[in-house]
């Protein structure tokens, strides 16, 4: 069926044009041609729709746009990005649009990039532990396959190293099909090309999957291009029966472009300028991981957050901690010290890791050993903060005895080398050996029989 | 009268459409050729404004809005315990076998098959008069729940038909009413009820019976009443969810209403697997025989989370008519909130606080007033209790909805960030909580536990509260400065914390029945007098507390409940060494004479 054309449109505002007489055909969330006077085509997307106009989103921006000759296509269908086995290993823009120079994607299928609210009857709870090599993840907020797990980090933190290397150490107990899905959003071209490059090296090469839009490609490509490289993560996962871990950064460009062209688009904002969907904007990319009864992959997300002006309150990491299950916070403070990684462990938190570890699943001890450690390194930050008041030799023993393994605690057990893969049962024992060096009266959270076992008393 | 309507335009999940005059304020409307379910919010004329409860993508100009003739309404009768609905009440099972795993626009599906049969048991006769609230019959749904079918709120005059003890399918009629007029109304086996009106009682009681929760900084601080109202607010990772589910799991009701409104999708789904394999602590069934789940994840439509709430109490409010205790659970209201916002925004109303509509502090009032203690229209005694999640953004407990949500409960679990980072769960603050049913369910504990019940609670709140000044002394000078029977306080306070107060969510301590909490609790204050005359006659706090039989204290919480002798042999010990450390003293003063 041909397609109606439109030809001059009536208004242009920041990346929104306007067409008028529309007609009946038009639906909501239709993609739409426009064609620029030089002959270019820009895709667009109708936003809002009345019986007398539609608003249309051009990604790639309005620039040069001359109202009158401007003509416009409505396509007929929705945003959909071409899905086929052929992907992985591909390198597409943010629109999904090839830029490896290997040609379009012929074959598999075309799904709408919005995706659909999975049933949580379909969904089955993911209780499958990822093996990181990583001790403090492994041991303190355990990654499970089908979780999604942000890492928050500040500008300045080595948040794509360790992204990097979870996802080339990252092991599924018993399954060898693992694929990565790489979405850049923003990004600068350093980062970019520092990401490719080491998951290339690493032996990832063959396959992974890339949607990139750099921080000078148009900011409203940045809209789609988390939903096409989630679309791609599930047609890899539930039709091709791959474990899926997908790497999304930089989140924070994500929402600060969801913010510009909601105030583009007139709409009333809520906190800090941000929409007041935001929240439900980004659940519904969010709750596109998981694992469904039935298929045999899953889809677990990394997605990288900076926070602004490291701050956790700040409503981009607020509404994320409040989404996705648990979080990885990064420490300037650890990185100050030359400690890699600088997980902050008592901020970050894996939700999913209550039902993935344990007997059966990791070690026996490992709850309440992890119980524990929180515990005991929580009462550091209490030593450290009354230590900075009357003075290291003024503490009591029990006290200088929790400074020392605080120390143990950052320099022996956080610290590992950048390609170190550390066995969970290795990371197990040493934090035991470290909570060695505490009083027994402080070890509350372990049974008695735990410490029987574990704790090495030399008196 | 054909009532047909056009969109006229649409906006996300905001929809104007024209020709509606003849529309109700409030009435469910199918829309397009999907026939998505959405409601009428405003009416302008011939114009409407109507949200749909579905995503509206693709829908066009021009198409047709027909109405339903009845506002927002849920099927209420047999078939809702361990049933998975979505915010408007549809089965979730039924959309995952008519559409697959995901959820696809315009599904229309009853909320309870119609094809179900039930053994119905008749409890009135031919020639009865019966009126609102009259029990008509009984259904055993599951072998915790006896389903009384009760005569609805508008139907009143004499039985002139009844089904005799057979099965009765959920579409089927149990009984005919012949009202005043002379008129023969059926009674279904599964009735209607527009959410947004709260269900008649007859009076309301005092709430002065606790929902015992298996949880003992609950139970033993901030007790919640049977028809009470609670609210757990928290910054994210502070543990709502997991508290959520501790209460959905132990709490003593008899029917359990969990709302997931605006939650993650793996929440539910946890809650769905491990529901039928958990044991009720006081039946020994499963779970899910007395649990309905209703869920809008946060990528569900964002107006039928707004619904959600109300599917909810309403269903909770129809088993409380039948005579039980309900407890409500909504996680998260914030969310509720935000979608009231997100609506509001569309409609282009003026905000008042964040955005928020001026009304929001209405709406939550007309929630949490569902709550409450009453007697039913049969006359007996119900109740529905609600506890609901707060999500203050950046855990800033002065923010609007936690601040309006704090107006109308009375109780407050407030959710402690530092706490949650040392992994003490529950991570409820001893400090910023309060329960104004404390008072009135304390005789219920002392007649039902043990009659020092409120005197042991007031000692343990004064002895943390002591605390927090003497932390403060620590934190500027340091522990060893500190007089012996501040440090004994300070010692005994983190027993309290460690011993009674955290509780861990999974394995044998996860449902402490209150006895276990006060025998803990006991001991620890035990420990404290006796060890307060050791430090009056002057024996140094390192000895008191420097044994194993102190240290164990902590580690009580691993026994079951009904392990009496675990527990005496644990204060034998303990008196053991507090008197040895006492004679040790007696024989140190006398040597030293």
């Amino acid at each position: 069926m041909p397609q109606a054309e439109y030809i001059g449109i009536s208004q242009v505002t920041g990346p929104f044009i306007l067409l008028e007489n529309i007609g009946r055909d038009a639906f909501y969330g239709e993609l739409a041609d426009v064609r620029t006077p030089g002959g270019k085509i820009r895709r667009g997307r109708i936003v809002s729709l009345s019986d007398k106009a539609a608003l249309v989103q051009v990604f790639s921006g309005t620039d040069g746009l001359v109202p009158e000759n401007t003509r416009v296509k409505l396509l007929g269908r929705t945003l959909q990005v071409q899905l086929a086995p052929s992907i992985v290993g591909r390198v597409f823009n943010g629109l999904g649009e090839p830029i490896d120079g290997c040609g379009p994607v012929f074959g598999g299928r075309r799904v709408d990039c919005n995706g659909m609210p999975l049933n949580p009857m379909a969904r089955q709870y993911p209780r499958d532990f990822i093996h990181t090599g990583i001790s403090s993840i492994d041991t303190l907020t355990t990654l499970i396959r089908g979780q999604k797990l942000p890492i928050f980090s500040g500008n300045g933190l080595p948040h794509n190293q360790l992204a990097v290397q979870i996802a080339t150490q990252a092991r599924l107990m018993g399954a060898e099909n693992f694929a990565v899905v790489f979405a850049g959003i923003g990004i600068k071209h350093d980062d970019a090309e520092f990401l490719t490059r080491e998951l290339s090296e690493r032996g990832r090469t063959n396959n992974v999957v890339t949607y990139l839009n750099l921080a000078d490609d148009p900011v409203v490509e940045r809209i789609a291009t988390p939903r096409m490289a989630l679309s791609a993560a599930e047609y890899m996962a539930y039709d091709l029966g791959l474990h899926v871990l997908v790497i999304i950064t930089d989140m924070t460009s994500y929402c600060e472009a969801v913010r510009e062209l909601g105030v583009a688009a007139g709409e009333v904002p809520s906190r800090k300028g941000y929409p007041a969907y935001l929240y439900s904007d980004l659940a519904s990319l969010y709750e596109r991981a998981g694992v469904v009864r039935g298929c045999g992959g899953s889809v677990t997300q990394l997605p990288i957050l900076t926070m602004p002006n490291d701050d956790i309150t700040h409503p981009i990491p607020d509404l994320t901690g409040f989404i996705t299950e648990g979080q990885i916070v990064l420490s300037r403070d650890l990185d100050g010290k030359g400690i890699y990684p600088p997980i902050d462990v008592l901020t970050s938190l894996s939700r999913l890791m209550k039902d993935g570890i344990g007997k059966g699943f990791t070690r026996d001890d490992h709850p309440n050993l992890s119980s524990q450690l929180f515990a005991s390194y929580s009462h550091v930050q209490d030593v450290r903060s009354l230590a900075g008041v009357v003075g290291e030799d003024e503490l009591s023993k029990p006290d200088r005895q929790s400074l020392a393994f605080g120390e143990l605690f950052e320099n022996k057990f956080l610290r590992q080398e950048k390609d170190e893969d550390r066995e969970i049962g290795h990371s197990f024992d040493m934090a035991w050996d470290i909570l060695s060096t505490l009083p027994r009266g402080e070890l509350t959270r372990v049974s008695l029989d735990e410490i029987k076992v574990h704790i090495k008393t030399d008196k | 009268m054909n009532r047909v309507g056009y969109v006229s335009m649409i906006n996300g999940p905001v929809i104007r459409a024209t020709g509606m005059k003849d529309f109700g304020m409030r009435e469910m409307v199918h829309v397009g050729k999907l026939r998505l379910l959405g409601e009428i919010i405003r009416m302008d004329g011939d114009e409407a404004t109507v949200q749909i409860y579905e995503e509206t993508q693709g829908m066009k100009v021009g198409e047709v809005i027909e109405g339903s003739g009845e506002a927002l309404s849920v099927s209420l009768g047999p078939g809702l315990i361990g049933g998975f609905f979505d915010g408007i009440g549809r089965p979730l099972s039924a959309l995952l076998e008519k559409e697959g795993r995901y959820i696809t626009p315009g599904i229309e599906t009853p909320m309870i098959s119609p094809d179900k049969m039930w053994d119905f048991t008749p409890a009135a006769g031919i020639g009865d008069m019966v009126s609102s609230g009259t029990l008509l019959g009984t259904v055993q749904e599951t072998s915790l729940l006896l389903h009384r079918i009760i005569c609805p709120p508008d139907v009143e005059g004499e039985i002139v038909w009844i089904t005799p003890q057979a099965k009765v399918s959920s579409g089927g009629m149990v009984a005919k009413v012949k009202n005043a007029l002379g008129r023969a109304i059926d009674v279904p086996m599964t009735q209607r009820w527009p959410v947004r009106l709260p269900r008649p009682y007859r009076d309301r009681l005092r709430p002065n019976e606790p929902l015992v929760t298996g949880q003992r900084v609950i139970d033993g601080l901030f007790p919640l009443a049977k028809g009470g109202t609670a609210a757990i607010p928290g910054g994210f990772g502070t543990g709502k969810t997991v508290t959520q589910h501790q209460l959905a799991k132990w709490s003593e009701a008899q029917v359990v209403v969990y709302i997931g409104c605006g939650e993650r999708g793996n929440e539910m789904t946890d809650v769905l697997e491990q529901f039928p394999v958990l044991e009720d602590p006081r039946s020994g069934r499963p779970l899910m025989e007395r649990t309905i789940l209703i869920a809008n994840t946060s990528n569900m439509p964002v107006a039928a989370r707004e619904a959600s709430i109300y599917t909810g109490i309403t269903i909770a409010e129809y088993f409380r008519d039948m005579g039980y205790d309900v407890a409500l659970m909504a996680d998260s209201t914030s969310r509720w909130a935000e979608a009231l916002r997100e609506i509001s925004g569309r409609l282009e109303e003026i905000p008042a606080e964040e955005g928020f509509p001026a009304y929001l502090p209405s709406r939550l009032a007309e929630f949490y007033e569902r709550a409450g203690r009453a007697v039913t229209q049969s006359g007996e005694n119900g109740s529905v209790s609600i506890i609901g999640a707060v999500s203050p953004p950046g855990g800033d407990f002065t923010e609007p909805v936690t601040r309006h949500t704090k107006r109308f409960i009375r109780c407050f679990w407030g959710l402690d960030k530092n706490l949650a980072n040392a992994r003490h769960f529950p991570a409820i603050s001893w400090t910023e909580s309060y329960s104004e049913y404390a008072g009135e369910v304390e005789n219920w504990f002392q007649a039902n536990v043990d009659p020092r019940w409120g005197e042991l609670r007031e000692k343990a709140r004064a002895i943390l509260l002591e605390d927090e000044k003497i932390q403060q002394v620590i934190r500027l000078v340091g522990e060893d400065v500190l007089p012996d029977d501040q440090r004994l306080v300070n010692y005994t306070a983190f027993l309290v914390k460690n011993g009674y107060l955290q509780q861990a969510a999974f394995g044998a301590d996860s449902y402490s029945p209150p006895e276990k909490g006060f025998a803990i609790l006991e001991m620890i204050l035990h420990f404290y007098d006796r060890g307060l005359e050791l430090v009056k006659q002057g024996v140094p706090i390192s000895l008191i507390k420097g044994s194993d039989a102190v240290e164990d204290i902590t580690h009580l919480k691993e026994f079951a409940a009904d392990e009496k002798s675990s527990f005496e042999r644990a204060r034998k010990k303990l008196d053991n060494h507090l008197n040895r450390v006492g004679v040790e003293r007696t024989r140190e003063e006398g040597g030293a004479k």
